[in-house]
């Protein structure tokens, strides 16, 4: 299967097609596991290729052939170097040799690298070299930069944030980390603001200070200080003195990158498989978005297995067959000239199996009618035998997701 | 009040079999069936005698789910026989500890207090592992339970939890919190009482994502790998001679059309996808095995070096180089929900796979 030829340029509604071409942010998101990374990746790829405009998909944790589709890799600079925070521009040569012709448009692809995120972003907002260099060296920052996961959530919406307002994309495809909680990232800004403007952060450096603990602050200290010890608290306090100086910078980013999230342009996709668990999450995340009146573009339902699955006849004649297999075993060896006692094995094992994924594709299509809820699109991917690891696979999957 | 099997009982050096752990962390990507496996490893657990609690780290209420219970809370509440389920909650550990530790008026301090945590927390990451290993481990220090099995954070989380002890070590030089850390280190070190068990699936990102925790496991943490459990197994439809059957009926599906009466196009279909599905997932097998074999050599090298801090502590607390990963199989369930009954098959399948 090869992904279809240039087409009209004029995408229709009511498809996941339509609805990519009206936006300019498109944010993957849903439970682990459920292929989020390849569809988002996909998503991108048509973009470029049946709408053209510059499309950037910018990517969490690629697997690594994915990555290498992406060019994201590059092994000529040695093995981690493509990993990287730049943007990369996926040649037209790839898309030619995967479905024959040139991309209308161009796609490019980076990877969030956190810690060079916060990097930047400590770059643009501290007030002098020295505040940067202090900050830089402080401990926490590292830990918080390198290992903390809701900072990753952050970096992602700042970064995406920022590559918005830079202007050189027409659409900006965004894959999410499972997070812990699904929707961290969603408050991922706001919490960094209050963070920063809360009262206790403020009580805390004002005191470390003055080196003089007033009345009010006295009972956080008495905890903090038995649980903490007075030096960590004394590195915290020193790091968030630090930090303060780009407290104004922070919020308003922040502030802006929700309102980002809630603009017209912006649309999400929740992205699931028929799977019991990732089914409740999904729905969990898609009646959390409408809460939050976030725009639920589409519901993307992968891995789904074939609907011959749930045929009626289909399944009787299954059924016939393992009952029968005996006898019909030796009639079909007869017929195609194999051994007999293998080919009754042969059709017990295919009925058998029929009726098995039978039970999974009937499961699948009861929890499909519970997902079928709110989104504008609801699209449905089969199962792909194969792992998709490069643009062919992309345009396949992506041609499936298009409706 | 304790079992005679206890934490520190020699154990001449080797990983005792799985069960015989007092501490199991589960791991695994999302979507490998991570919680099931921890809930069937309870349920086993608990058939042969022993007292178990089952602890949820993320609290999505889908362990006791598997148990057919209501979601519980931090206190915790009997879902089987022998199986008592309960949900992590940091802030209710933070305050059972400061009851048990300090004999802290809690009650009066609640306000502030959470407050307090949610800033340390957010300044320091660490703190909020830190306080649900601690109840962890006190669990297994209390020794009311015979073994307790954590339905621990995704793959991706789980190191920052299980180096927790240590990077506070690292953070913090004085204080309540470090002088806790270092009994928590003894628990998780010791491969004879806590191991770390990682659930994959036969498919590409799982198994990378197992075989980088493997890796990260080791260099980074003190916590022994006590085995590698791949979920989902899909089930062998032919032998060789009979793929050869097959292929011929492939080719003339119609004659099996004519003897049923009616289109076998899609049994032949249907036969034809799960052959190459599983096909495909063997191919992951193999790499997964290939990448653990890897790993252990990889590991006794990096071992002698001991490169980090973190390393060397987790040198020094081992008591022998790691054993070959044990990689147990278990069947993709062809099952219309999830819940006890899925739970039972996968115990008993589990059962058999480590020989019981």
């Amino acid at each position: 299967m090869t992904p279809r030829p240039a087409r009209t340029s004029r995408p229709r509604e009511g498809t996941l097609d339509g609805l990519v071409a009206s936006k300019e942010i498109v944010i993957a998101c849903g439970p682990g596991g459920v292929g989020k990374t390849t569809a988002a990746a996909a998503t991108a790829a048509m973009a470029a290729f049946h709408h053209g405009g510059r499309v950037l998909v910018l990517t969490i944790d690629p697997a690594r052939r994915l990555a290498d589709a992406l060019g994201l890799r590059d092994g000529a600079d040695g093995p981690e170097a493509g990993l990287g925070n730049a943007e990369r521009r996926i040649p037209d040569e790839v898309f030619r040799a995967a479905a024959g012709r040139s991309p209308r448009g161009e796609l490019w692809a980076a990877m969030l690298d956190t810690k060079e995120s916060w990097d930047q972003l400590v770059r643009r907002h501290a007030p002098d070299a020295l505040a940067r260099d202090r900050i830089f060296a402080n401990p926490l920052y590292r830990n918080i930069s390198g290992r903390f996961v809701q900072s990753h959530d952050y970096i992602a919406m700042e970064r995406l944030y920022d590559l918005h307002a830079q202007g050189t994309y027409d659409l900006i495809v965004l894959d999410t980390a499972p997070s812990r909680s699904a929707l961290d990232f969603l408050d991922a800004p706001a919490r960094m603001a209050d963070f920063f403007s809360s009262r206790l952060l403020r009580w805390l450096t004002a005191s470390y200070r003055s080196r003089v603990v007033n009345l009010a602050s006295r009972p956080f200290y008495q905890v903090a200080d038995r649980i903490l010890g007075t030096q960590f608290l004394g590195d915290i306090a020193e790091f968030f003195i630090l930090f303060q100086s780009m407290y104004a910078g922070f919020v308003e980013r922040a502030e802006a990158v929700t309102r980002l999230l809630s603009d017209r342009r912006t649309t999400f996709l929740v992205v699931s498989t028929l799977e019991a668990t990732p089914v409740r999450e999904a729905e969990y995340f898609a009646a959390e978005l409408v809460a939050r009146d976030l725009h639920l573009g589409a519901i993307v339902v992968n891995k789904v297995l074939p609907g011959y699955f749930r045929d009626r006849e289909a399944a009787q004649l299954a059924e016939h067959l393992r009952d029968g297999a005996a006898d019909l075993g030796t009639r079909l060896a007869d017929a195609l000239g194999t051994d007999a006692a293998l080919t009754e094995r042969v059709c017990a094992e295919i009925a058998e199996s029929f009726l098995n994924f039978g039970v999974v594709a009937r499961r699948e299509a009861e929890q499909q009618a519970e997902l079928a809820t709110s989104p504008e699109v609801l699209a449905t991917v089969p199962f792909f035998e194969d792992d998709i690891v490069d643009m062919e696979g992309l345009l396949r999957l992506g041609a499936m997701m298009w409706g | 009040m304790g079992p005679e099997r206890a934490a520190g009982a020699p154990h001449a050096g080797r990983p005792p079999p799985l069960l015989d752990h007092r501490l199991l962390f589960v791991t695994g990507k999302g979507g490998t069936g991570k919680t099931t496996v921890a809930a069937a490893l309870a349920q086993l657990a608990a058939s042969r005698g022993k007292r178990v609690l089952a602890c949820e780290v993320d609290a999505k209420g889908d362990l006791a789910a598997l148990f057919e219970a209501a979601p519980t809370d931090f206190a915790g509440r009997e879902v089987a026989p022998g199986v008592r389920a309960m949900t992590m909650d940091t802030e209710a550990s933070l305050r059972e500890y400061l009851k048990l530790q300090l004999r802290f008026p809690v009650a009066t301090r609640l306000g502030p207090l959470a407050r307090a945590l949610d800033f340390v927390a957010a300044a320091a990451p660490g703190v909020r592992e830190i306080l649900t290993v601690g109840k962890l481990c006190y669990e297994v220090r209390e020794r009311a339970y015979d073994l307790v099995v954590v339905d621990a954070a995704a793959t991706g989380h789980v190191v920052s939890q299980l180096a927790a002890p240590q990077a506070i070590n690292e953070l913090v030089r004085v204080g309540l919190i470090r002088s806790q850390t270092d009994w928590m280190l003894e628990i998780l070190s010791d491969h004879r009482c806590t191991g770390l068990v990682a659930v994959t699936t036969p498919e590409e990102m799982p198994v990378n994502e197992t075989l980088e925790l493997v890796a990260r496991v080791r260099t980074e943490t003190t916590v022994g790998l006590s085995a590698v459990v791949v979920n989902r197994v899909l089930p062998e439809l032919f032998g060789h001679h009979e793929e050869a059957v097959f292929d011929e009926l492939c080719a003339r599906p119609e004659a099996l059309s004519a003897l049923l009466g009616g289109d076998a196009g899609p049994l032949v279909e249907g036969a034809r996808l799960a052959v190459s599905m599983r096909r495909s997932r063997a191919e992951h097998l193999q790499r997964l095995r290939e990448g653990l074999a890897a790993a252990d050599v990889g590991s006794d090298r990096r071992d002698g070096a001991a490169a980090s801090p973190a390393a060397s502590s987790a040198t020094s607390a081992r008591a022998t180089p790691p054993e070959p990963v044990q990689v147990l199989y278990l069947p993709y369930l062809f099952a219309r929900a999830h819940g006890l009954r899925s739970t039972t098959q996968l115990a008993r399948a589990l059962g058999e796979e480590l020989g019981l």
